[in-house]
């Protein structure tokens, strides 16, 4: 599957996202402590732009009263009906199995390492997928 | 076939002065002191109040007469002592009650089981209450008005579902209750149609905070009697529950389960007032839809009648194995008979 070059890694600090279009895709790329995950920007649900929604804890339970919070930042809540999916897996948190948003591979490369584009990298054929790359930088790819 | 829900009625309170302790003797003798007057029912409606449910002899002899009767009866006591607002006098005549129970009904018939009355509204006394009586293996529930002055899923009445779970004492909640709040949740009804139809959205409140509290969290061996409730409410409501689950769970993490998964596995309704679609045809569809054949409990709920005309129809279109667990299997299962 061929990668996409979506962002500088300056551009999603920890605890950041960026929405980016990706052969017709809206896609969510989230930064978790420096690393990055990429889902697709539409719940499984009604087809909300899921990666726009607020990212919280995971929040568990030893019984009535208790709660423990863990994971901060990385249970990701869609805007309209508050579905949890993590970021991390893509699993909604109520039905892991059945329910899930695609979540798709992601990788960190220098500017170095992607100029000139190898095969497998895309920057193109089309405009508006193309990602000027510059060799002091690095990028974040989404495979797609 | 065991009976799940027949009534025993404390006809007044001088039925119970042998069971008081002598201050309440003298307290009712003296002072004129009626007890609760409060009835679950409609005032008024003798009909309703079934005057033959005060006597043991004449009850078995309706309940386990005829070709098809059952071989147990479970009774339910609705002696409205959860009107009364001195806590002593509510677990005085709690406990008298249930003592009137054992002494009036249960020795006199070892067909009948009971619920254990309790001073509900004041959940310490209530524990006490069931600790008593429940040394008599003869009381098999607690028996709770549907109707309370807070939801019992709020945490100040976990102490009573916690004795019962100890106890392994399942908790019906039945139809009634007086306990000075309205009947509705948006005040009170004008007509007695508005309170008695209306009655199943008590229940569904009740239902909502006990699984969202997460008492069956907190108690897993824990079961929910619904009686006098009717059943057919209960799947479209599970539905809109579940799907609010999924976006409200955070707000209740100890619900680790779609909430129609806790009603399954916890509770169970009694099947008078059977409240059936007008076709008996989409009857067993109904019954279908709560999703499992362990949750109905056969009852008459002797001696209300309820004009479910075409009862007979509706038990006949269900398959026999279901009309066995139903009228047989699931209330020996959850009552160990």
């Amino acid at each position: 599957m061929p990668k996409h070059v979506v962002s500088t890694v300056a551009e999603i600090p920890p605890g950041g996202r960026k929405i980016v279009e990706v052969q017709g895709r809206s896609i969510g790329v989230f930064n978790i402590a420096g690393e990055f995950f990429a889902l697709r920007n539409r719940c499984p649900h009604q087809g909300a732009a899921l990666c726009t929604g607020q990212l919280g804890s995971a929040v568990t339970s030893t019984g009535p009263g208790h709660y423990a919070v863990d994971r901060a930042g990385e249970i990701l809540r869609c805007p309209w009906h508050g579905w949890e999916f993590e970021v991390r897996t893509g699993q909604s948190w109520f039905d892991p199995v059945k329910v899930r948003v695609k979540a798709y591979e992601t990788a960190v490369a220098p500017g170095s390492a992607l100029k000139p584009p190898s095969p497998a990298l895309l920057p193109g054929p089309y405009v508006a997928e193309t990602y000027p790359v510059s060799v002091e930088e690095d990028y974040v790819l989404v495979e797609v | 076939m065991i009976d799940c829900d027949v009534h025993a009625i404390v006809p007044s309170v001088h039925a119970l002065t042998p069971y008081l302790t002598s201050y309440w003797r003298e307290q009712v003798e003296q002072t004129g002191f009626k007890g609760p007057v409060d009835s679950w029912y409609p005032q008024g409606l003798a009909e309703a109040l079934g005057h033959v449910a005060t006597d043991a002899t004449r009850t078995a002899a309706a309940v386990f007469s005829g070709p098809n009767s059952p071989s147990l009866a479970v009774l339910t006591c609705d002696y409205a002592v959860e009107t009364l607002h001195n806590p002593d006098a509510s677990a005085a005549l709690a406990r008298a009650a249930n003592e009137w129970l054992a002494a009036e009904w249960l020795a006199r018939d070892p067909r009948f089981r009971a619920s254990i009355v309790v001073p509900s509204a004041f959940p310490e006394l209530a524990v006490r209450e069931i600790e008593r009586a429940a040394a008599d293996p003869r009381f098999v529930q607690v028996l709770l008005p549907v109707r309370s002055e807070s939801p019992y899923g709020s945490r100040n009445f976990r102490p009573v579902f916690a004795a019962a779970a100890r106890l392994g004492l399942p908790v019906a909640l039945h139809y009634g209750g007086a306990p000075g709040t309205p009947p509705t949740p948006v005040g009170w009804p004008s007509l007695v149609m508005e309170e008695v139809a209306g009655a199943t959205g008590v229940f569904q409140t009740q239902l909502l905070s006990v699984i969202a509290g997460g008492v069956f969290d907190e108690h897993p061996g824990l079961k929910l009697v619904l009686a006098e409730a009717g059943f057919a409410w209960l799947a479209p409501m599970l539905w809109r529950f579940d799907k609010n689950w999924k976006g409200l769970r955070r707000e209740v993490p100890w619900v680790r389960r779609p909430p129609s998964e806790y009603a399954r596995e916890h509770v169970r309704l009694t099947t008078a007032p059977l409240d059936a679609p007008a076709d008996p045809g989409q009857f067993a569809a109904a019954v279908g839809q709560l999703g499992s054949d362990g949750m109905l409990l056969y009852a008459s709920d002797y001696p209300h009648r309820h004009g479910d005309d075409h009862a007979a129809q509706c038990w006949d279109s269900l398959p026999a194995d279901l009309r066995r667990r139903i009228s047989s299997d699931n209330p020996r299962s959850l009552y160990r008979l």
